[in-house]
Formats: structure tokens, sequence, C-alpha cells
């Protein structure tokens, strides 16, 4: 039997800053690669959340204007349904300016507070414009395999007691530039400041996103390998590129709060 | 300082161009429309639009004493970085700005758009009594505000014949003043077109110039009707795509604001060469080179969408670097169309420091077979150059249009760019 996964996109006219349709494009072409049909499925402002109709939800980075206009539509039914299904192990990736909403609040650096949606137990606040944003390529310890991407975020975010980081800063900023985290976990559900496109370049995550999608659906989760020397040689220059800015990111460290 | 210092001593006085594409083109243009009405531009002509380069453009005119020649002709054209621009008004005092688009470019330094057009606005309130020039088919440029006692100008395109397909690359289909989902009667490219907002009533504002005929011919350029006042008159544009139609409107605008006849302007776009790098062609070892250069999205699928209305299978040599000057973050490509070359291309070259993610780029489109990737841009030309026949597209960013533009012109024998006089 053929097996297919359909991929709740989550606000892709809105949310879609820095590349996210390369993380979209890497699900789809890597389940194609293996026989497997893949649908993704537009979730836009005012379009409700079933989640019988989706096995992976993504969702991308946007601006402050975008983020307060996402956030009135999380609130509400379709915020409830999105939690509930995480709840019940529906996987997700949600990047950057997504992954700032997925937590319990955003402080943005203008204008009132924006309520999140909870999965993370993660809270972000924006220091001001005049404070220099986490900008640069960055590699990250994600459970003994590394992560690259860049980021690019003046909000800084902080773990709450319940929450778990998706992975350790070796080069960047991460989370906030000072604990050394970057990203928060919970179930299936993956929040992460790492676009560049991320999926493409760290195809183990898309692999590992694909396969709990799969197991939610009650497939057969085996992977077929494939040839990734393509994805190889693109992800060892911008692991270098990362590890070169790293002495440059140390010095403005220093200048910021103690950790 | 020495910008304001040496701006002053301009005879009639400066044109300041921004935005995040055209900007060469447009500053080229309008150059070449005051030097056809008898001024003398001072213009910086390589691209180098942050302060340093007025700096040393206005410094390479200027006499053993440190000033300018004394004249009555002359006239500073100055195309500034999005973001450096209020810097450079405050020392130029131009007597007009043109704003050409807002797209997301390079967003590593500039953050948000959002961001840029605040800045804009505010360096609008000081620009007391001057011209602005804005691209009205730009919903978040449209919206600018006209200068304390100053005016403003709109150009844009009229003619529905000219809407391309909803490019996935838009930017600010959003109203400017309300928030809510603009609606489009028609798509030139990515967010420009003629639209309105069904909430608040945002509208594109009337245009002083419009494009009512345009008449595409491929990599040769387009015909133009434009009208303006009651009037129309033709322009034979020798720059391709869609989006020069725009820069030469822009042109025309900034011209005739600065009191150049409309005929005048009209006829120097007719004799138009193309602005290091954007549309550029050479001769190299015998073959015909056409040079794009791509900084963001929108400008790299119109250049692929020009290149394939050329070609049956187009020759490709795609360099990527990730400088400051390019923008340290390449995700922008992702969001590239390289899809379309997925039906048809022809051999196709990868170069530059992130050639690697370039070809993962390709991979992730469709497009496998016959991609070569050559870090080295040196061996990257030969192995272009030798790979196929007939005319070869090189789309670089901008510092690998640098270093590739000097390895071409080795091999050509062509004086390198900045050594030719413009206009």
């Amino acid at each position: 039997m053929t097996r297919a996964i359909r991929i709740g996109h989550l606000y892709p006219d809105v949310m879609n800053l820095y590349g996210d349709r390369g993380n979209i494009l890497a699900l789809v072409q890597r389940a194609r690669w293996r026989g497997i049909q893949v649908d993704v499925v537009p979730i836009s402002l005012g379009d409700p959340f079933r989640a019988e109709t989706v096995d992976l939800l993504f969702a991308g980075g946007d601006q402050d204007r975008e983020q307060r206009r996402v956030a009135a539509d999380l609130a509400g039914p379709k915020g409830d349904a999105i939690r509930a299904a995480i709840e019940a192990g529906l996987p997700a990736l949600v990047v950057c300016g997504s992954y700032q909403l997925f937590g319990q609040r955003y402080l943005p650096a203008e204008g009132p507070e924006l309520p999140g949606l909870g999965v993370f137990d993660v809270v972000t606040e924006h220091p001001g414009v005049n404070v220099v944003r986490c900008v640069g390529n960055i590699v990250v310890d994600w459970n003994g395999s590394l992560l690259v991407g860049f980021e690019n975020h003046g909000g800084r975010t902080y773990l709450g007691p319940r929450a778990a980081p998706l992975g350790r800063v070796v080069a960047g900023y991460g989370n906030n530039g000072q604990d050394g985290t970057e990203g928060a976990r919970y179930k299936n559900a993956f929040g992460t400041y790492l676009h560049g496109s991320l999926l493409p370049k760290n195809p183990r995550l898309t692999d590992e996103l694909l396969r709990l999608a799969l197991q939610q659906r009650g497939d057969d989760p085996t992977l077929a390998a494939l040839d990734d020397s393509v994805e190889e040689a693109a992800r060892r220059v911008a692991i270098a590129r990362a590890r070169a800015e790293r002495h440059a990111q140390r010095n403005v460290g220093a200048t910021a709060r103690p950790r | 300082m020495v910008v304001a210092g040496l701006a002053g001593e301009l005879a009639c006085g400066s044109a300041l161009v921004t935005g995040t594409n055209g900007k060469t083109t447009t500053a080229r243009l309008l150059a070449r429309a005051l030097h056809a009405s008898g001024l003398t531009p001072v213009h910086n002509t390589a691209g180098s639009n942050l302060m340093r380069g007025l700096a040393a453009t206005l410094a390479s005119v200027a006499g053993p004493a440190g000033h300018l020649p004394a004249s009555r002709r002359t006239i500073g054209v100055f195309e500034v970085d999005e973001a450096v621009a209020p810097h450079a008004a405050r020392a130029v005092r131009p007597r007009i700005v043109v704003f050409t688009n807002l797209f997301r470019d390079q967003l590593d330094r500039y953050a948000e758009l959002d961001t840029v057009a605040a800045l804009w606005r505010g360096m609008i309130e000081e620009l007391h009594g001057a011209t602005i020039v804005l691209n009205a088919d730009d919903p978040l440029i449209g919206a600018l505000p006209a200068p304390p006692a100053g005016r403003r100008l709109l150009y844009g395109i009229a003619d529905p014949a000219a809407a391309g397909d909803p490019s996935g690359a838009a930017d600010s289909i959003w109203c400017p003043r309300c928030g809510n989902r603009l609606e489009f009667r028609a798509v030139w490219f990515a967010h420009l077109g003629d639209y309105g907002c069904p909430e608040c009533g945002y509208a594109r504002p009337p245009l002083d110039f419009a494009a009512v005929g345009v008449r595409p011919c491929g990599f040769e350029g387009s015909d133009l009707r434009v009208r303006l006042d009651e009037r129309e008159i033709a322009i034979r544009l020798p720059l391709p795509g869609i989006y020069n139609v725009s820069n030469a409107l822009a042109a025309l605008a900034g011209a005739v604001a600065l009191g150049v006849p409309s005929e005048v302007a009209a006829r120097a776009l007719t004799d138009a060469t193309a602005a290091f790098g954007r549309a550029e062609r050479l001769t190299v070892a015998g073959r015909e080179v056409a040079i794009l250069l791509v900084k963001n999205p929108t400008g790299a699928d119109q250049a692929l969408r020009t290149i394939l209305a050329e070609e049956a299978t187009p020759h490709l040599l795609l360099a990527l670097n990730d400088r400051i000057a390019d923008g340290r973050d390449v995700s922008w490509i992702w969001d590239v169309d390289f899809e379309r070359l997925a039906a048809r291309h022809g051999p196709i070259t990868v170069t530059g420091d992130r050639a690697d993610e370039l070809a993962l780029r390709l991979k992730y489109a469709g497009v496998a077979d016959g991609v070569e990737v050559q870090p080295d841009p040196e061996r990257a030309v030969r192995r272009a150059l030798a790979r196929g026949e007939g005319r070869l597209y090189i789309l670089p960013t901008y510092t690998a249009l640098l270093t590739l533009h000097d390895i071409l012109a080795r091999q050509a024998g062509t004086a390198r760019f900045w050594e030719r006089r413009e206009p």
C-alpha cells in the first residue's frame, strides 16, 4: 500500500520569511523520493484547524506586523485545537516567529505583549530595536548530531522550568545568546530559531519528522536511505562558516548581560 | 564632512535613488537623461552605494585643492542603499529622491520591510520643499507621504497586458494603512501591481507617468508608450524585462522633475546601455556572455523568466557568495523559483563561496542533470565556457559579480567596468 503524509502549512502567506519554503520542499521531496505521497494543506488566517486532516504541522517566520495578526488568529478555538493535537502526539516544526508564538508569551519591541499558544514553556522578550539582533550562521548539538542554519532574531527566548531545549549551541546565539540553549522540544513538537533553510541542510531532522508523521498515522515508519552527498557538502560549508564567526560573536557576547 | 561639503558645490543640486531593486539601472538612466539635456552628472557608477562610496565619487571629481571644478552644470546622481538613504539625504540635501521598490533583501542587515518604510517616512519629513518620485505599483512606496512643502510624482504600469504570473516571492500583500489583505486587479511581478484595499479603500494612487503600452521584445528590451500630462511618448528601451520598464519610468519621472524635457529624456532612454551587471553583454573566447546580477528572490525570478523566454535550454553559470555586501544569509535562494528550470535547461555550473548550497537548492528544485559544482570562480568560468555552445548566462550575487567580471574582462581584453567613464 502506498504511504501518504499530509503536511499542514500554517500561515504560508503570512509567515514566510527567510526561505521557509525550503523546509516544505525538503519534507515533500524526501518523502516523494521514497515513494511516499505528500499533500501540503495551507491553513491561513481565519481557516479552522482540524487535527484529523494533518499528520505534520509546519509554521515559519514573519515580521512583527504579521505576528500580531497571527497571535490574534491563534487565540481561541484554533489555538486550542492545535495545542490538543500536539498534546496527542502530532509532530510539528515551528521556526523563529512561530516558535515565539508557540511559547507562553512574546513581548515585542513595541506595543502590547502577545499571548502565546503555550506549547513550549518558554517566554520571549524583545530587548528593543537598539539592542543588537542575534544574526549569523549557527551550529547546534542535537542529541549528538549537528544541526546547522542561519538565525536572525531580535527576541530573546528563556526556558521555563518545564521546558526542554532542542539542543545546545556549538556556535551562534540560540535562544538568548547567554545560556547556551537553542530551541525547545515538547513531545513531537520542535521549536527553533534556525532557518537558512533548515531542513534541506539537516536531512536527519527532516527524516525524523517524516518518521514521526508516519508513526502518528499508524503507517510503517521505516525510511529507505538516500544519497545525501549534496546535502553533506552544503552542511560542511555552513558549519565551517558558523565556526569562523564564533570568535566575533564571543566578543559581542562579552558586552551583553552576564550569564 | 566630505560628502556634505562637496555635494554643496554641485551647482544644480542632487538626486538620490533608493529602493531594493533597480537603483543602479535607474540612477544610470537618470544620469544619461540629465547628460542629454546638457548637464554634467556626478554619479557613483559602480554600485558603491554606502556613504563612503558617495565620498569616494565626490573626491574623485574634486581638484587638488579639494573642491569640485567650478561649473554651472554639475548635478549629483547618487544611488543609495535603503538604510543609508536618510544619512545621505541629510548630507546631500537632494532636490529629488526616487523610491523604486521595497523587497526583502539582505534581511540580516535591514531587519524587516516595515522598519525600512518607517525609516523612509522619517527621512521624508526632513526633505523640506523636495520632490519625491514614487513607484505607485509598490503598495508600501505608494503610501509614502509628500515632504513638507514638497510634492509627490507617481509612476507605474497601466497596461493590463503586462500582467505576469503571480510569483511566489510576494513580500507586501498587506495594506500599509490598515493591515488587511490587498486585492490586486493586476500583478506585474511579485507584489508590484494595481492594488486596492477592500477594507479601508487605500488603492494605487493616480499615475503621473503611466506605461500604457508595453510590448516586450525578449532579451532585446521592450517598446513602451508612456502617458504624462495628456500626452504619450514612445520609448524603445534596450533593457529586458518588466522590471526595467519600472526603472525607465523612474528615470523619466526623475529627469522631468529636475527640468529635463520629456522628449530629451525619452531619447536618452532609447540609447541606454545596461548598468554594470544588469543585463550586461560581452564576448569572451568567441562566446556571447550575458550577465544578470541577482540579489534577492524577486530579481532572480525575473532573471530566470527573462532567460527562459529567450532560450529553449539555457546555459547557466550561477554564483552565490555570502559576504557582507551579498547578505550573509543565503536562505533567500530557497524562495527563488528554480523549479522553472526543471523542465528545460542546458549545462549549469555553480560557483562562489556557497556553491554547494546552490547545488542543494537545484537538487530540491528537481534540477539534477548537468549541474556541476566548481567553487573556484576561475575554474568555473573556464568550465562554463567549455561546456556548451551559444549564449552563456551568468547570474551572480554582488561580490561574485566583481570577481567574475574581473576574470571575464581579463579573458575578453576589455577595460574593467570601473575604468569606463559614464555616460
